[in-house]
């Protein structure tokens, strides 16, 4: 039996038929046609945010912690403008989001009418896929595509471009089942070939590491599942980009940390060090290799991804897979098992008690001495103070940000929110109201610095509104750490325009939304400090005042190879050279 | 083209094979890229190559399945081996592209391009012209007494060697198409 219904109310249709239960978005002229629909049920939350841009973040938290697409609603003109960034973001990161816009009626499509904007022509680079919907007929089946393209293959941001009259109008109704199936559809398995020249390749490798990203997130539960076990069954060591932590457990015992830029020294060196280096869901990013002429010189590089434009992208790879992590891991176990589970244990041996050597480097040690915090200290007391929870932690960007990931242990995948490809300040806030949302009962809390924070701090009324108990980390440098640590290191330490001023008083500011606010200062109140914001059953800012000149390390300096590794502040003079300061 | 080092052959691989990434070589290919016949989906394709920064030489699109609503795309390109294999990887990327066909690889495919010129004069220069035309099979399709527009069908170098010859005979307008590609024999 077919459905007549209007094209408003078939988007609410269609959204409960995907599973939806939560909307973040922002209502206008161009969509009241489905706000009134909004308006009519109970299946549907809405949530209010204060910032199209937010209800995108929102939705990307909401997104990466469930591993379900996240759903937006906004309205045409400066609604969909302000949904870009965090298109944009979602893109680089591969995450699954829907992103619905109101249109101008189709017949003022082309004529700068009021709020009109070339939504679908301003947002083709930056989505996965997106369609302007010209007739209601069409209105649920491309719903039900766009929720089938975000989610399958290599996962991403995709846009449905409504105008108010499709909306008005009324047409019959396509189920998800009756929907024309999308000729997408990607490659799940991988070729069982390459599949056992690697499983050949690990019975031999003397010096061997797993790189793995975010690719094995978005993969599913089931293949960090399939990842630790074939990790503690190989004795391999592991390591992974910022966004691929949590698929092997921080407190694994073969855990190396993360790489790249600000990674561990271990994790660098045995990257530069490898005899067989297999790349999982992760993809060569400019943040992971360094240099690129200089990267991991000695070895044999495997490559596992789902999209088959990441293989030979950046670097050139000896074995390229293509294929879901998920399914790729099930069939190496299974030929590597089937084989006899070999490795070449003596030489793997030796190759530990080197990296073990580096290990004991202690590249993140830090003394907390004096009467002001240093940040490292502070994460790492928040770590030790909220491990034991259900707890999901977002970032902003910045030093704060590298050093969240370097100094908090995350023990399962979906548990770390962080802006990673496109290094989005502002993103963290909104994705912390997005993944409270999600998980009312958890401790969700971002860790920010203050000029992050504050791009996006109007979701402070969100939060409150819905009350969304999240929990604000501001490591308060009052500067724009990260742009003033290159600035030190590249720009003879002119620090130009990379100071905080006319910072809010934070904890009046939490106060004037009706929120908590808790300052702290001194190292030796910090304790208290945290086990008061975690005890607040309500949203928090707490401004936590830190050591404001201090360097994130260890840093690999743009244009520089993995063994060239800044540790500390004795050892930066002079470390970037021209080329390399042309470089992001 | 010959300012390219065309190397023949040498991208005879898939994304498995192993490559020198450091080869350096230009090579010329033409792409026949199958897309689902919908609204922006030349704005894709064009979106794609400027803003990743790859060449195109000549683009031409039409309907050639009516009833399954596909167009062909063919493109002609240049850059390394390496380039080329990203441009296939990043075309077959975007959603309404059904099938990436590198012809080059697949065999030397049949390419023709069709161009009109317009040539003026009047005397020597005007026999001169219809004489060339006549070598290149060119048809006579408008004529004044003082213009010819020429009608030509080849490869894109048969063209560009006719519209050469044309410019000091009086060339004072061309319009071509862009290649067509298909590959040779049986699929
Ligand atoms: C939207 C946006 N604008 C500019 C930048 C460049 N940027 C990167 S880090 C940074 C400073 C961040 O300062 P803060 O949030 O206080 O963090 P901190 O580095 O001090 O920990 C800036 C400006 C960016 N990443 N995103
Ligand atoms: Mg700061």
């Amino acid at each position: 039996m077919t459905r007549q219904m209007t094209g408003a109310k078939m988007v609410i249709q269609a959204l409960k038929d995907q599973g939806v239960d939560v909307v973040f978005g922002y209502p206008g002229g161009a969509v009241l046609p489905i706000y009134d629909e909004i308006f009519q049920q109970n299946d549907i939350r809405h949530v209010l945010v204060r910032h199209e841009q937010g209800a995108v973040h929102a939705a990307e938290g909401y997104a990466r912690s469930t591993g379900k697409p996240g759903v937006c609603l906004v309205t045409s003109g400066p609604g969909a403008t302000n949904a870009v960034t965090g298109l944009t973001d979602a893109l680089m990161d591969s995450i699954p989001i829907i992103v619905l816009t109101g249109q101008v009626p189709t017949f003022m499509i082309g004529n700068d009418a009021f709020q009109e904007a070339d939504t679908v022509g301003i947002t083709r680079p930056c989505t996965k896929h997106n369609w302007l919907v010209r007739e209601t007929s069409k209105l649920s089946e491309t719903i039900h595509q766009a929720f089938h393209v975000a989610t399958q293959g290599r996962p991403g941001p995709v846009l449905v471009d409504i105008p108010k009259d499709v909306q008005f109008a009324s047409a019959s109704y396509t189920p998800p089942g009756k929907s024309r199936t999308s000729h997408y559809a990607p490659r799940m398995k991988g070729d069982i070939d390459a599949i056992t020249k690697l499983v050949e390749m690990m019975e031999k490798a003397e010096r061997p590491v797993f790189y793995t990203g975010g690719g094995v997130i978005n993969s599913g539960p089931a293949a960090s599942q399939l990842l630790r076990e074939l990790v503690g069954a190989t004795g391999f060591p592991i390591t992974s980009t910022l966004m691929g932590l949590g698929a092997y457990p921080a407190s694994g015992e073969q855990w190396l940390g993360m790489l790249g830029m600000h990674g561990l020294y271990e994790a660098n060196l045995a990257m530069h060090g490898c005899d067989l280096m297999i790349n999982i869901g992760a993809r060569f990013d400019d943040r992971i290799t360094g240099r690129l002429d200089s990267f991991s010189p000695g070895s044999k590089k495997v490559h596992i991804d789902i999209d088959p434009s990441s293989i030979n992208k950046v670097i050139h790879v000896d074995v390229p897979i293509i294929g879901d992590v998920g399914h790729v891991l099930e069939d190496i176990l299974k030929v590597w098992k089937s084989r006899g589970r070999k490795t070449n244990s003596a030489a793997v041996g030796k190759w530990w008690s080197k990296i073990e050597e580096w290990k004991k480097v202690n590249c993140l040690a830090f003394e907390q001495k004096g009467k002001t915090i240093l940040p490292q200290y502070a994460l790492s007391r928040l770590e030790e103070l909220t491990k034991k929870h259900d707890r999901y932690i977002c970032t902003e960007v910045g030093q704060h940000q590298m050093w969240a990931a370097q100094y908090l242990g995350f023990e399962d995948p979906n548990r770390w929110m962080t802006s990673g490809g496109l290094g989005t300040m502002g993103y963290g806030f909104p994705a912390s109201v997005g993944v409270q949302m999600a998980h009312p009962d958890a401790l969700v809390i971002n860790v920010a610095g203050e000029a992050s924070w504050l791009m996006n701090m109007q979701e402070m009324g969100t939060a409150v509104q819905y009350r969304l108990p999240v929990k604000q980390f501001i490591l308060n440098n009052e500067r724009l750490g990260m742009v003033r640590q290159w600035q030190e290191l590249l720009h003879g330490e002119r620090y130009s325009q990379s100071w905080s001023e006319a910072l809010p008083d934070f904890v009046k500011l939490a106060e004037a939304f009706g929120a908590k606010g808790i300052l702290c200062k001194d190292p030796a109140d910090l304790d208290d400090a945290i086990m008061e914001m975690i005890n607040h059953d309500g949203p928090v800012i707490f401004d936590c005042l830190v050591e404001k000149h201090e360097n994130c390390f260890p840093m690999i300096p743009s244009g520089e190879p993995h063994n060239k590794m800044l540790l500390g502040s004795a050892s930066t003079k002079d470390a970037i050279g021209a080329s390399g300061a042309v470089m992001v | 083209m010959s300012a390219l080092k065309i190397k023949k052959g040498s991208s005879r691989h898939s994304a498995y094979d192993l490559r020198d990434p450091n080869g350096e070589l230009i090579e010329r290919h033409t792409l026949a890229v199958l897309v689902e016949n919908e609204p922006g989906v030349l704005a894709r394709v064009i979106g794609l190559f400027s803003g990743r920064g790859y060449n195109i030489e000549s683009l031409t699109v039409a309907e050639v399945d009516h009833s399954g609503h596909l167009s062909r795309i063919t493109i002609v390109t240049t850059g390394t081996p390496a380039v080329i294999e990203q441009i296939k990887a990043q075309l077959g990327r975007i959603v309404p592209v059904h099938d990436v066909h590198d012809l080059t690889v697949e065999g030397r495919p049949v390419e023709r391009e069709l161009a009109l010129l317009k040539v003026s004069g009047t005397g020597e220069k005007r026999v001169e012209a219809l004489r060339l035309a006549d070598i290149f099979r060119a048809n006579v399709v408008d004529s004044t007494l003082g213009s010819f527009v020429f009608e030509i069908t080849g490869t894109s170098e048969k063209i560009d060697a006719f519209a050469d010859l044309m410019r000091p005979l009086g060339l004072e307008e061309t319009a071509r198409t862009g290649v067509a590609a298909l590959s040779r024999g049986a699929d």
